[in-house]
């Protein structure tokens, strides 16, 4: 039997560890059921963009007891040699956690509206 | 080039215990099933084979039809050849795993034992459950006694996790009046079975941790069509895979299978389409019709999914009435679905022949000789009258 374009997938599959997908790939040159055949891929996927509120960061009030590091369900929070650097917003689909676990008498956390950042966004281009 | 034929034992099975021994030759890697009539036999004799040490088996005894496909995917996916059983109202709780496995691609063989749906509460035969679910993207393959069911489950392995297809496979019998009906079953040695059915390789196995990768990921309104347009064409190339698998098979057992048994078509003005065990009792109505020289054949269907329309197309090329038998009902009005997609294929024919549906043993109901003949009569009225086809009629329920 002639091999069709599943095969051919397979077989490239088998040889290429790492194939990137266009976006625009036909269902010839997909690999079957949806399989992503190599790991780590989620970090491709900005999961952040359906965020509606954003956690604000203060260095000034910050302690560096990184509960929000721990507690962030996804990357978020950076953390350097010990210190706090800030958050990535790529992945923050803005739970709050981050917010709420803060100790309340330190409050470096609080949670915005991304309305806010629209308009300021909004404004620069202006 | 002429090859022999493998040196096969005659052994009387019941239709279950045939699947069992199917199962047992086949030694899959993992089979997770739960029990229910009229399928239990076949999982509590395997369960002994595991018990007894005749195969290597991982028998997992999961606490739902549900868990049991699921676990029969993950074992699949991680690079097991894993296998489950089931019948009723068991495949209607598997079915949204039913699903996941053909989208997943995952080439699970799967023995069903047809059984009436629910409710009223029925333990016997009828094609409800597999017809129910003939569009989750499984290949369907019905079997008409204990040597077919044994036979089209070793075929199904080498069509299922062939690399052009990697689809998952029902194979049915009759409940009771197969799966508990014992009769004579040739059989291969079993290692003649094992390399037929070779070694498993899933291509994206989960346990291959140099290469990670996610199977079952989401994907929205950008990568969702292109998945299914290739399942759809997997069932496509399904029907040349499922033929020369066919061929392979015929070499060693001497038996050769086909999407459609023609039965006595040759010269044939009127037929019956029956699949299932109804088949060998409608062989019989034909002998005696033949004897009587009545021109009348037979159609069994024995793929079902995919669908072998062009080769239906062909078997009634040249008759002028035929009756579609169906032993489940699907409630569309527009009678069963072996009547629907029948007629949907004799569309594209050159040839139209004039249509009438059965809807016969629901629930078990005894589909006796008489009613066979009853319905060929039926039928061969409609090819030498005026009389108009198309109709729904329910053969042997009372008035």
């Amino acid at each position: 039997m002639t091999p069709s374009s599943q095969t051919k997938n397979l077989l490239k599959v088998h040889q290429v560890i790492d194939p990137e997908i266009e976006p625009n790939a036909g269902w010839g040159d997909l690999p079957i059921g949806g399989v992503i055949p190599q790991g780590g891929t989620a970090r491709q996927f900005a999961t952040g963009d359906w965020r509606t509120i954003r956690p604000v960061w203060s260095k000034e009030k910050c302690i560096n007891c990184h509960r929000c590091w721990l507690y962030c369900p996804d990357i978020s929070w950076i953390s350097q040699d010990g210190k706090i650097q800030g958050v990535d917003l790529t992945f923050c689909k803005g739970c709050g956690i981050c917010a709420n676990v803060c100790p309340a008498k330190v409050h470096a956390i609080e949670m915005h509206p991304e309305d806010d950042f629209k308009s300021n966004e909004a404004a620069k281009e202006e | 080039m002429a090859m022999a034929l493998e040196a096969q034992k005659t052994t009387a099975l019941t239709g279950n215990e045939a699947a069992a021994t199917a199962l047992r030759q086949i030694e899959p890697d993992v089979v997770a099933a739960y029990p229910i009539t009229p399928q239990t036999e076949i999982v509590q004799l395997f369960s002994t084979f595991v018990s007894d040490g005749l195969v290597k088996t991982e028998f997992a005894a999961v606490e739902s039809e549900h868990s049991a496909m699921s676990a029969t995917i993950g074992a699949a996916a991680a690079g097991a050849r894993a296998m489950t059983a089931t019948s009723s109202n068991g495949l209607a709780f598997m079915w949204e795993m039913l699903y996941i496995a053909a989208g997943l691609r995952i080439p699970i063989v799967m023995p069903v034992v047809n059984r009436a749906l629910s409710a009223p509460i029925n333990i016997h035969c009828d094609h409800s459950d597999t017809m129910g679910a003939r569009d989750a993207g499984w290949i369907q393959i019905y079997s008409e006694n204990a040597q077919e069911m044994y036979d089209n489950l070793i075929q199904a392995v080498r069509i299922a996790e062939h690399p052009e297809v990697l689809l998952p496979i029902m194979v049915t019998i009759d409940g009771f009046i197969i799966s508990h009906g014992m009769e004579n079953v040739e059989l291969l040695q079993d290692q003649v079975v094992r390399d037929f059915v070779g070694e498993y390789h899933f291509p994206y196995p989960l346990l291959d941790i140099e290469h990670p990768k996610t199977i079952g990921p989401l994907t929205l309104q950008d990568f969702y069509f292109e998945h299914k347009r290739e399942q759809a064409e997997a069932m496509q190339r399904s029907k040349a895979v499922i033929t020369v698998i066919a061929d392979d098979f015929a070499r060693l057992s001497g038996r050769q299978y086909g999407f459609v048994e023609c039965y006595k078509m040759k010269g044939a003005k009127y037929a019956l389409v029956v699949l299932g065990s109804t088949a060998g009792t409608a062989k019989y109505v034909v002998d005696e019709l033949r004897q009587e020289g009545e021109q009348c054949g037979l159609v069994k269907i024995r793929v079902f999914r995919p669908f072998p329309g062009p080769e239906l197309c062909k078997a009634l090329a040249d008759i002028k009435a035929v009756g579609i038998m169906d032993r489940s009902d699907s409630f569309s009005t527009q009678g069963g679905p072996v009547f629907a997609e029948t007629k949907a294929a004799l569309y594209q024919a050159s040839n139209q022949p004039k249509c009438v549906n059965y809807i016969y043993g629901l629930g078990g109901r005894d589909i006796e000789p008489s009613l066979i003949r009853q319905a060929f009569m039926e039928v061969k009225d409609l090819a030498t009258s005026n009389a108009v086809g198309g109709g729904i009629r329910h053969l042997g329920v009372r008035e």
